[in-house]
Formats: structure tokens, sequence, C-alpha cells
């Protein structure tokens, strides 16, 4: 065990001594996937959300394709799937874009949590209190500074419990990257596991590691909703 | 000339006309009160002064002008977004349900619209929320808390602060004081008494018969869609000719 650990705790940290790997490599998956998921589905959710129906039909038919496959899937069709067509291959950008493992798989995960997150914040919008659009909108607010300042506001702080939950499961699909040769956590206890066959330590440094990022996060969104959901009252 | 008019309103759901033609005259620092049972259509006429609801035809001015309508398929529109938006702030409305947007602090309520609509300078907006929140009786303490930690009077009187924070023209009451506890009642017509002694100008749905005739210059009885009558709450309340007029205000005092 302490011979493991000497070998390879800085590849399960940070490096292998030529790439990010490891925890490291975790965080990143899950911080460029969420970021790009997030910043993607808060316009996705409002045309979600639109009356006009050519502008929702298109987001809410991506979000029944992306919920409705498994990830493991979506990451084999980027990684794999789209380069084995030849006009992507013919095509300069795209082929050095999907030619990289990183690339695909950031794209897969981005697409697939932005689908869930959409759905999430979408569900928020529609719980928006009527009287209070009503309101904002007796008062003069209307297009962009209506969803600025008060719907979009409102419907963050109350999709939070939901957005946590989202993000935590994100962490945990994190752990295919390593079939697209992603060298995360996990990657790094399959190597350690082959290489010294102490398969209940290398496995079991990866979950204390999950763990405790799962740990981190909770308390993070605790503080987030302590502060952004106040607003909720007393009986909170 | 009048603050604001209201000629020949009309409303439509499908079939069902809810206003048929319904006129109004306020002058400056008229309180008019709006009386009627459920369904008269006098909740449906006062959103459509302020264009919440669509009016299907109907003729308006505010401040002696004409204020530029276009019509469609759907009824009456203002000409354009620009002129519905000015129209807005010069008429504030305070609602049944108070409509505070919950997940910003009163001081926000306050000055979110004179902010981000008037284009009011923060320490202004702010200044003036202050100002009106000492007007209705509040103590600065309460600028820094969310509105569910307040009681439905306090919040009532944070939506009044937050109307007279857009220092309009018109003040627009829908049934200010019917989601009230009864005990909380009072606080809020204290205000609203407050504000007609200052000379605004207000247009009030309302059940409080005692309070309309304390305070009202006009009282208009709807019925179907109809003012049924008209005048003077003395007239109004105190020497009612209708029939259907005598049957609410006897099931009122009840």
């Amino acid at each position: 065990m302490i011979e493991l650990l000497q070998e390879y705790w800085r590849a399960f940290l940070y490096t292998d001594g030529n790439n990010i790997t490891g925890l490291a490599m975790t965080l990143w998956l899950l911080l460029a996937s969420v970021g790009i998921g997030f910043v993607l589905s808060i316009p996705l959710a409002i045309a979600r959300c639109s009356p006009r129906h050519w502008l929702r039909w298109p987001v809410q038919f991506y979000t029944y394709v992306f919920r409705g496959t498994p990830l493991y899937i979506q990451l084999l069709i980027c990684y794999t799937g789209i380069y084995s067509l030849e006009g992507v291959r013919n095509q300069p950008l795209l082929n050095e874009f999907f030619r990289d493992a990183m690339n695909c798989t950031l794209l897969a995960f981005a697409l697939n949590t932005c689908a869930y997150t959409t759905e999430i914040f979408a569900g928020a919008i529609r719980n928006m209190a009527h009287g209070e659009i009503e309101a904002a909108k007796a008062y003069g607010l209307s297009g962009f500074k209506l969803y600025a300042y008060v719907i979009m506001p409102s419907a963050l702080r109350r999709a939070l419990p939901y957005y946590s939950n989202e993000v935590i499961l994100m962490l945990h699909a994190t752990t295919v990257a390593f079939t697209a040769t992603v060298p995360d956590i996990l990657k790094v206890a399959r190597d350690a596991n082959s290489a010294t066959y102490m398969t209940f330590q290398s496995f079991g440094i990866a979950a204390v590691l999950y763990l405790a990022i799962t740990f981190s996060l909770v308390g993070l969104f605790r503080l987030a909703e302590r502060r952004w959901l106040a607003f909720l009252g007393p009986a909170r | 000339m009048y603050k604001l008019t209201i000629e020949g309103l009309h409303k439509r759901y499908g079939d069902n006309e809810v206003l048929k033609g319904v006129s109004l005259r306020a002058n400056s620092g008229d309180v008019i009160c709006l009386i009627g049972a459920s369904g008269s259509g006098k909740s449906t006429f006062l959103r459509c002064i302020n264009f919440l609801e669509t009016p299907n035809d109907g003729a308006m001015t505010l401040d002696g002008k004409i204020v530029r309508m276009v019509s469609d398929t759907h009824g009456m529109r203002v000409a354009d977004a620009d002129e519905l938006q000015r129209l807005r702030t010069r008429l504030a409305m305070v609602f049944q349900h108070f409509n505070l947007w919950s997940h910003m602090t009163v001081l926000e309520n306050i000055t979110l619209a004179p902010r981000r609509v008037l284009g009011v300078s923060k320490q202004d907006a702010e200044q003036r929320a202050h100002r009106y929140l000492d007007k209705v009786g509040l103590p600065a303490r309460v600028a820094g808390q969310y509105p569910a930690f307040l009681s439905g009077g306090q919040q009532q009187r944070v939506a009044i602060a937050r109307a007279l924070a857009m220092e309009p023209e018109v003040m627009l009451f829908d049934e200010p004081t019917s989601a009230l506890d009864p005990e909380l009642v009072g606080e809020v017509l204290k205000v609203i008494h407050g504000l007609a002694e200052e000379g605004r100008t207000m247009i009030m749905v309302t059940h409080e018969m005692a309070f309309a005739r304390q305070v009202a210059s006009q009282v208009m009885f709807l019925h179907q869609g109809r003012v049924e009558e008209e005048g003077t709450p003395d007239h109004v309340l105190g020497n009612p000719k209708s029939e259907r007029l005598r049957q609410f205000l006897s099931g009122n005092l009840k």
C-alpha cells in the first residue's frame, strides 16, 4: 500500500510527469463541461419555455436525445463515431478537433450536462410566480430586462438544489472519460491496478478521491444555498 | 384638463364580453373607487388601463395627450414598445397579492424599476426608497429584508413604496387589502388615506365601502361590464338609485 502511494500519489493528484492526470484532470473535466453547459443552458432554457414553437421544439428535441441516450454512447459517437466519417477527416478544422480525445470528451460531456441543466432551468422558469412577472411588466420591464433582472435571478436561485445534484452526478459521470484515453482519476487507478495487482487499494484510493470532491461540492453548494436561497423565508 | 380619461373601453374573452364600454375621467387629485360584485369587470378594467389586459376597443388620454394605439386581431395595443413602457412607468400599480419580487430585498424591490427603467442612479434610487419606506411607515431596517420575512400588511406597504418610487402620475390599486388578515387591513388603508390627502390621483378597486365613502372623490359601481351608477360617495353609497346597487350594498353591510 505504501509503495503504491509512493509510486502513484503524484499521478493520482495531478501529473504523471508529462500530462495533467488524476484529480486535476477530473476537476478540469467537471469544471469545463459544467461551465460550458451552464452558459449554453441559459439561452436554451429560455428558448425551451418560449411560446414560439420553432424556438421551443429544436431545444426539446436536443434535450430529449441527450437525456434519452447513455453518456457512454454519446462519448463513443463523439470520440470514435464522428472521426470515422470521411467528411469529417477531409475537413481540416473538424479533423483537427475530433482527432483530439480531450476535445471529443469535453464536447460529449458538455452537451450531456447542458441538456439536463437546460431542463432544470426551464422548469424553474416555468415555476416563476406569475404575479411577479406581471408586476415586472406593470413597472415597465420587458424583453431582456425582464429576464435579466427578474426571471433568471429568481429561476437560477430556485434551481440551485436541483443543479447541485446535476453537478455531483456529472462528477461521477466523468469516470467514463478513461475510455477515451483521458487520464482522469479512474484511468490512474486502472494503471496502478494493472501494474501492481493491488486492486482493492487502487480503486479504493480512487473512491476516496471522488468522495472528497463530492463532499467539497456539497459543502460549497450548501454555502451557496444559504446565501442565495435565504429569500425563501424563515420557514425554510 | 383631465389627468386620465378612458372612453368606451371594451374587453371580450371569446364571446364573453366582460367590459361593454366603460369610461372614466379623473382630474388631478381624484380618488376614484371602483366597486361591484365579483365578475362585474372592475379588476379587468383596472388591468386594461396599463395594458396588462389587452382591451378590444377604447381610447385613452394621459395628461391631455392621446395614448397612441393600434388595433389588430388580438385587440387594441399601444402603438409601440417605447410608448407602452412610458405609459406603464407613469401608472404604478399595487396588486391584491402584493407581487413583490421574492428574490430581492425590500430595497432592491423599490429601486429596481427606477434604476433599470427610469435610469435613476443607484444612490438617488436608494434615497427615494428610504424616503418612501418612511412615508408608508416602515422602519429603515426592513430595507435589507426579503419579502417572505414580512407580514402581509408590511409587504403591501412595501408594494406601495415601490409604486411611489416611480413617482407616477396615477396610482392603480387592485383590491389592495383583499388578501390581508383583517387586523392588517387598517395599516394599509391608513397609508392609502394619507396618499389621498396629499392629492395623488388614484384609481382603486375595493370592497372597503367605509373607506370608499371616506376617501373617494368619485365612486363607480360596475355591473356586468357597465357603469351602473357613478358620482360622489354620498350620492352613490348614501343614496343608491338602482336596485342592483342597493342589493350589492345591503349584501356588503351584512
